[in-house]
């Protein structure tokens, strides 16, 4: 499958009045053509960093890039000047928000915030922009569009206007799309919904996603595959079927035990213990390790390097060390594990 | 919108009507008598001029007397400021001075202080914010008749590039007025602008703008601008009304014969029907610019425009 964004060992910290908080310690990841990876991680992770890093939606004052590369098209993302970014973002690369009630411009009606990257990007005239806007909301399943060009963001319902968020992304194809926690501010039945345009949009458009979130569930949803980032790195990735049900990383047995479950018989939802780390000055060994009761001698020493699981899981852990010792997941991610061929729990197919 | 209007108009007169009341009764109140050297008239002389001005009435009728005058347009005339000459002319003919060194004033300061707003927010935190700043503190703190008498000394009377003084030479001599009065407004505007971009920047509609593309010059202007004019708007209203209506000070230092160095007069010799002229034509002024300001809201920002009106 084609490469089409290569993020490798992005380093990023801010410079803040409290020294350097290293947000982002060496990220590396691919993105294929037309698959969805997504993002999880609870908050302070990185993930949201990551993405605006990719965009450098970041505040240049504060933020600076302290090694790596961002890889899109032939070209270093983070050596690219203010100016050359601009033809990118919205055009090559697009990003939605997190909160649809605040990220249109309220005092602007939608057509015109609509058609802004299309004049911005394309060289098509205003009424032929105009036209696309329409097509465009009436892709994303808005009612009489014609009519709703000239209204204002607040005539519109919050799932409406992510709607509409999700056109002004589309507007000029992009082959990247970015979603940072898109359901998140929307009510459970809405953030269906969304879901299902976005997943219908993909194979419409043929886009990549950048899905962050931190909702397991709608991870399951929308995925191909999954990275799970924890204190500014990522600890484990692989498909969604390989991070789901034979997950090696302690982190990622964490998060998939707290998710709540339907079958689950003790109805104790289990928190991870804790707190994450300070990225101003981070953990030498395992960023994991403080919270982990797996964590070895060695977790508090060294950063754990990644271990190939398969050829396209990869896990940071030092469980994963030819001389660790076995150790059990929490029992939760052992019936997880019952189901996955190749996992060392596996009791072939149920049925 | 049209009904709106038409209920704001009926408590703009309920309000026009209480000003009226309450600064008749004030000045009434008031010790002194309008008519020059009283005490050295004969008590006929006295009645005499007394009953020329109606000062003779019992007080309710000279209220509903000067009420009624004022419901048909007669402000009366001036007792002894401008000797009998009618209050609606003297206020009118002193009227133009003051509006165009306060109009010229305030499109200076306004416009200038949204500059300097937008530079500061646009570059927070560099010299040229700082910068911006220290303008807006010296232009709040320092009072416009230091500023006056400043450039009379140096643009009048050293570089002798305007007149100091009087209202002798049209454009020119509405100059150095106009600056001085240029200094609030355009103080107020800049930290008001600064403020409100740095918040409006900082949303994140702005970021979305930013990933659609948009270049620096076309998020301040296109986007932020507009979310931010808001507050600005509330507070230049007023300050419009006070400033075109003319600064009693800086029409004194410069001899301007404005609105507000005839009210100051008036007050000094007690002329009742000028006094009262002068507050109902400021009260007037300031009602209509509320209305103004109360519009314009809408027009701004879609989300305060008001019910009835076109969606």
């Amino acid at each position: 499958m084609e490469k089409i964004l290569q993020v490798k060992d992005l380093e990023l910290s801010f410079n803040t009045f409290g020294g350097e908080v290293k947000a982002i310690r060496g990220v590396n990841f691919d993105l294929y053509k037309g698959e969805t990876l997504a993002i999880v991680g609870e908050s302070g992770s990185g993930k949201s960093v990551t993405t605006k890093s990719i965009m450098r939606l970041l505040p240049e004052e504060s933020a600076e890039f302290k090694n790596g590369e961002i890889l899109f098209g032939g070209r270093d993302l983070t050596k690219l000047s203010d100016k050359e970014m601009q033809k990118i973002r919205g055009k090559d690369i697009s990003m939605i928000f997190q909160d649809p009630m605040t990220s249109l411009n309220p005092t602007m009606p939608i057509g015109r915030q609509i058609t802004e990257p299309i004049l911005k990007h394309q060289k098509i005239s205003k009424d032929e922009a105009k036209k696309v806007a329409v097509d465009l909301l009436r892709l994303v399943g808005m009612p009489k569009p014609e009519l709703r060009m000239k209204q204002y963001p607040h005539q519109f319902s919050g799932g409406q206007r992510q709607r509409i968020v999700i056109a002004i992304a589309l507007a000029c194809n992009p082959q990247i799309l970015i979603a940072d926690e898109p359901t998140t501010a929307l009510d459970v039945t809405i953030q269906a919904q969304i879901l299902e345009l976005m997943k219908d949009l993909q194979k419409k458009i043929d886009t990549s996603i950048i899905f962050i979130t931190h909702d397991l569930g709608v991870v399951a949803n929308v995925a191909d595959r999954v990275a799970v980032m924890y204190g500014g790195k990522i600890v484990e990735i692989g498909t969604v079927d390989e991070i789901f049900y034979n997950p090696q990383h302690p982190y990622t047995w964490g998060l998939l035990s707290s998710m709540p479950s339907m079958d689950a018989e003790d109805a104790k939802l289990y928190a991870i213990p804790g707190t994450p780390p300070d990225l101003l000055d981070p953990p030498q060994g395992d960023a994991f390790a403080l919270r982990s009761e797996y964590a070895m001698k060695i977790d508090m020493e060294q950063p754990p390097p990644f271990f190939k699981v398969s050829d396209t899981h990869m896990a940071a852990t030092w469980l994963l060390h030819p001389d660790a010792p076995t150790v059990e997941p929490p029992e939760m991610v052992i019936e997880r594990m019952k189901k996955f061929p190749g996992s060392r729990y596996y009791e072939g197919s149920a049925n | 919108m049209a009904r709106y209007i038409g209920k704001r108009l009926i408590y703009m007169f309920i309000t026009l009507a209480l000003i009226a009341t309450f600064t008749f009764f004030l000045m009434k109140i008031l010790p002194g008598s309008p008519i020059a050297s009283a005490d050295k008239l004969s008590p006929e002389q006295r009645a005499v001029v007394e009953a020329r001005y109606g000062l003779d009435q019992p007080l309710p009728v000279q209220y509903f007397d000067y009420m009624f005058g004022l419901l048909q347009g007669d402000l009366g005339i001036s007792i002894n400021q401008f000797k009998g000459a009618n209050v609606t002319d003297v206020i009118l003919s002193r009227m133009g001075p003051s509006a165009q060194i306060g109009f010229q004033g305030m499109l200076l300061g306004t416009v200038l202080g949204i500059l300097f707003g937008m530079v500061a927010a646009l570059r927070q935190n560099t010299w040229v914010d700082y910068g911006s700043t220290i303008v807006a503190i010296i232009g709040i703190s320092i009072p416009s008749f230091v500023f006056a008498s400043m450039l009379q000394y140096w643009l009048g009377l050293k570089l002798d590039l305007f007149p100091v003084a009087l209202w002798k030479d049209g454009f020119m001599s509405s100059v150095l007025p106009s600056i001085a009065l240029a200094m609030f407004p355009l103080a107020t505007a800049a930290r008001f602008i600064r403020t409100e971009m740095i918040e409006v920047l900082g949303s994140d509609y702005i970021t979305l703008a930013k990933a659609k593309g948009a270049s620096g010059s076309e998020i301040a202007f296109k986007h932020a601008f507009r979310n931010a004019l808001i507050p600005l708007i509330t507070v230049l209203g007023p300050m419009a009304v006070s400033i075109l209506t003319g600064s009693l000070v800086v029409e004194q230092i410069f001899a301007i014969p404005g609105i507000g160095e005839q009210f100051v007069k008036s007050i000094m010799v007690n002329d009742f029907s000028i006094i009262m002229g002068t507050t109902i034509f400021f009260s007037v002024f300031l009602i209509v610019i509320i209305l103004v300001v109360d519009i314009l809201y809408g027009v701004i920002d879609p989300r305060i425009r008001l019910s009835g009106g076109k969606s």
